[in-house]
């Protein structure tokens, strides 16, 4: 007889507990694992500073993030997507689409992305050109398009170490694939002249995406985990190199030997002054529709771009953000709440 | 054909020998064949003893540390023109003060202590000092502050986070030679550690906050603790024993006692056992989909943890229960049913606590399966920075929290590598949990199984 009782009365509370109506005091937020780390420091300080509790922060990426942002209005929904890269206009349609009608782009400052290897290995000096070389499934040798032919960084560039090429590059769904794609390869496409083969090899559509075509012969090997994985690999493979993020290599500069990419070693104060070369934005978006509904929301947000923390003197600097020149802008649009006009 | 021959074969073998107390070839070979297959097997335990040992040993060698901590003991004065410029002592007005008001009174406490130990470091500016100091500490003094205003004004002692690079010294993860390329720390700075560590300033000590303290941001790993990823998993734990035990056992009895045998309760039968194998991700992507979008469940709250959960507990419970109701003989059944008792009173009175045992161990089992699952988790916004702590329940099963098996996922994504440490110190408290609960259940067994 008890245990039916007890049966009972547990589906009772189960039924009772899908129908309550939770008003929910905590932000919410999701997206980029790059922002995560700065996003995790802002919501700490920010719980400790405020009478408001510390919001509640998310990975999964920036793709995954947005998408949580676009899916409605409502207090079961996120307050905050994190972005490592622009939000893209399907983003924006489908937030439109669901009522998500205005959204605010906040930039919150800069990331570099560094090159390393292992501490005790040589030192490299890369230029976009030599990571395209090595990398690209098709390069052109003498006028010609042909297969990658090279072996080491020794035979792409006379002046690299005589090291087997071998690296580890973010996988596809990082939204630092996409800056690596665009500021590396892209570039170095250009640069090495290739582009021009290509487009006259196979029109222009296609030559475009030749740039960016890695060699598929186990050189060049995709990580889909996270910085931490990369640097597992780098351990056990010590003739590797690795594509970190700026703060990443902050953190462990008593294992990587980072290489400089056009001459520039990538620091805090180079991506800030535009000479290291591979760096991107980092951004967060915000539901305007929740800023007065969820408690301390437009606090976090002035909060996140106020002096104390992305300022260049703040904690988010000091962990590997580079701040941005025009933050004074973003404070004044934060306070207005001026939501994100149509991209352009 | 083959079978033919070789039985031909040990004939002929077996008739040049004809007595028993001569060991023939076939004999020698059957036993060799034994030989063989007892070391293959003595092989394979081998292989797992040392398997065992080897994720053990790393798990300990790289975890047990996070259960010590490096303090510094710093005599602090809280200024009341910095904390309390009104002078009032009302803790609301002193809030507006932020951490970063704090942060100056702790360097100079430590400078203070610098110089009345007669410590000093070649080539150590005081912000170098200042920096052996946890960023944590600032928060953990005006939180004092906060609680006790009237001692705004006094010169207070408190025992102080040191740095995480400073505490991975002492726990041989930083050396002088990996502090010269580090960006964070210098090599004066563990000079200084080490004087003040002589002069009895610094000290390693039992590491309670980190089963009390919630997570910590990366830059001070120094903090972190598993305070709301152990609520969570309990909270979690909780609603998957109220809800799956009762259903479980409802829903056992009804199939082995009462039910027909027909083909309904076949299929029925074959899916639980389908269920049982259904990959956890797959409760994952359901509980995304039915407790959070369709009944609007929070995110990142224990109760949608524990329902998820619940699903994945069922069958095994369920699968377990019917087991121990099998085992309790006919005849227990029929004497009852025999002096009158009703088909209920028979079960309730005499077989349900027959198999109570039986049914108790299934459930520990299925809830330490549920306790070390990530998979679903993951879908349903649980792997998140929490540093709240859940309210008491029932409303706070609604509240965001951690669980212990995703705060371990969550560390070893993080990149400063103090979180390492953190991480198995996780493992081994997930562990300790998952052993205690499968004690428990041998010992239920043991003690309370009855054989026939």
């Amino acid at each position: 007889m008890k245990t039916l009782k007890i049966a009972l009365a547990a589906a009772v509370a189960a039924s009772a507990l899908t129908t309550a109506a939770h008003a929910r005091d905590q932000i919410q937020i999701k997206g980029s694992s790059t922002v995560l780390p700065y996003a995790t420091i802002v919501a700490e300080a920010f719980g400790e500073n405020f009478e408001y509790p510390t919001p509640v922060v998310e990975g999964g990426g920036s793709g995954a993030g947005r998408k949580a942002l676009c899916e409605g209005v409502g207090e079961n929904t996120i307050d905050i997507a994190n972005s490592s890269s622009r939000i893209k206009q399907s983003d924006i349609d489908n937030c439109a689409s669901n009522g998500v009608a205005e959204i605010q782009e906040v930039r919150i400052g800069y990331d570099g992305i560094v090159f390393a290897s292992d501490i005790n290995g040589p030192d490299f000096a890369f230029t976009p050109a030599d990571w395209f070389k090595a990398l690209a499934a098709e390069v052109v040798v003498d006028g010609e398009v042909v297969a990658n032919p090279y072996k080491t960084w020794h035979d792409v560039n006379a002046d690299l170490p005589e090291q087997e090429i071998l690296a580890f590059i973010p996988g596809t769904k990082h939204g630092t694939r996409e800056v690596f794609d665009i500021k590396v390869l892209e570039d170095g496409c250009k640069e090495s002249g290739a582009l021009e083969a290509f487009v006259a090899a196979k029109g222009e559509d296609d030559g475009e995406k030749a740039c960016v075509a890695l060699r598929t012969d186990g050189v060049s090997v995709d990580i889909d985990g996270d910085y931490t994985e990369t640097l597992a690999r780098l351990d056990a493979n010590k003739q590797a190199i690795g594509v970190f993020g700026l703060s990443f290599y902050e953190n462990n500069t008593d294992k990587l030997r980072v290489a400089t990419m056009n001459g520039v070693s990538p620091s805090v104060d180079t991506v800030a002054k535009g000479d290291y070369p591979v760096s991107r934005p980092l951004y967060f978006y915000v539901k305007n529709a929740h800023l007065d509904v969820i408690p301390g929301l437009q606090e976090y947000v002035e909060f996140f771009v106020s002096d104390d923390m992305a300022g260049p003197d703040g904690p988010l600097a000091a962990y590997g953000l580079v701040p941005d020149p025009e933050l004074a802008k973003t404070q004044e649009m934060v306070k207005n709440r001026t939501p994100m006009g149509p991209l352009n | 054909m083959t079978d033919a021959t070789t039985v031909s074969a040990d004939a002929a073998l077996q008739k040049k020998s004809g007595s028993l107390f001569e060991v023939g070839e076939r004999t020698k070979r059957r036993q060799a064949q034994e030989r063989r297959f007892r070391m293959m097997g003595l092989a394979a335990v081998t292989f797992g003893i040392i398997a065992l040992f080897g994720l053990l040993g790393s798990i300990l060698s790289n975890g047990v540390s996070s259960f010590r901590q490096t303090y510094i003991t710093l005599d602090i004065y809280l200024d009341p023109a910095k904390l309390d410029k009104a002078g009032n002592r009302n803790p609301d007005e002193m809030a507006k003060v932020t951490t970063f008001g704090y942060a100056p009174l702790i360097a100079s406490a430590l400078v203070e202590q610098i110089k009345k130990n007669d410590i000093s470091v070649e080539g150590l500016s005081d912000k170098d000092a200042g920096d052996i100091i946890s960023k944590e500490a600032p928060a953990s003094v005006r939180n004092y502050v906060l609680a006790h205003p009237s001692k705004v004004g006094e010169t207070v002692q408190f025992d102080i986070l040191a740095d995480g690079r400073i505490d991975g010294y002492y726990k041989g993860r930083v050396t002088m030679e990996s502090a010269q390329l580090d960006r964070n720390v210098n090599p004066e700075e563990l000079v200084l550690a080490d004087k003040l560590k002589e002069a009895g300033v610094l000290r390693t000590k039992f590491n309670t906050a980190f089963f009390t303290a919630p997570d910590a941001s990366d830059t001070r790993p120094e903090a972190a603790g598993l305070g709301v990823a152990i609520i969570g998993s309990t909270y979690m734990m909780i609603i998957v024993l109220a809800l799956s035990l009762p259903i479980g056992v409802a829903a056992s009895i009804y199939l082995e006692e009462f039910a027909p045998q027909n083909r309904l309760t076949d299929v029925i039968e074959v899916n639980i056992a389908n269920l049982a194998a259904v990959p956890s991700i797959v409760f994952g992507i359901l509980g995304l989909a039915v407790f959070i979008n369709w009944a609007g469940l929070p995110q990142s709250a224990p109760v949608v943890g524990g329902l998820v959960l619940t699903l994945m507990t069922l069958p095994t419970i369920i699968i377990a229960t019917r087991a121990a109701l099998k085992a309790v003989p006919p005849s227990i059944r029929e004497a009852a049913l025999g002096v009158g008792a009703s088909k209920m009173q028979t079960i309730f009175h005499h077989v349900l606590p027959l198999a109570a045992p039986g049914i108790l161990t299934g459930a520990i089992i299925g809830l330490a399966q549920a306790l070390g699952e990530t998979a679903p988790l993951l879908l349903i916004g649980m792997v998140a920075f929490v540093r709240e702590f859940p309210g008491p329940p029932p409303e706070g099963f609604f509240d965001p929290a951690a669980a212990l098996p995703v705060q371990v996922y969550n560390w070893t994504t993080r990149g400063d590598p103090a979180f390492v440490e953190r991480a198995s110190g996780a493992i081994i408290v997930l562990l300790m949990f998952l052993a205690v609960m499968n004690i428990t259940a041998i010992i239920l067994r043991r003690r309370f199984e009855r054989r026939w």
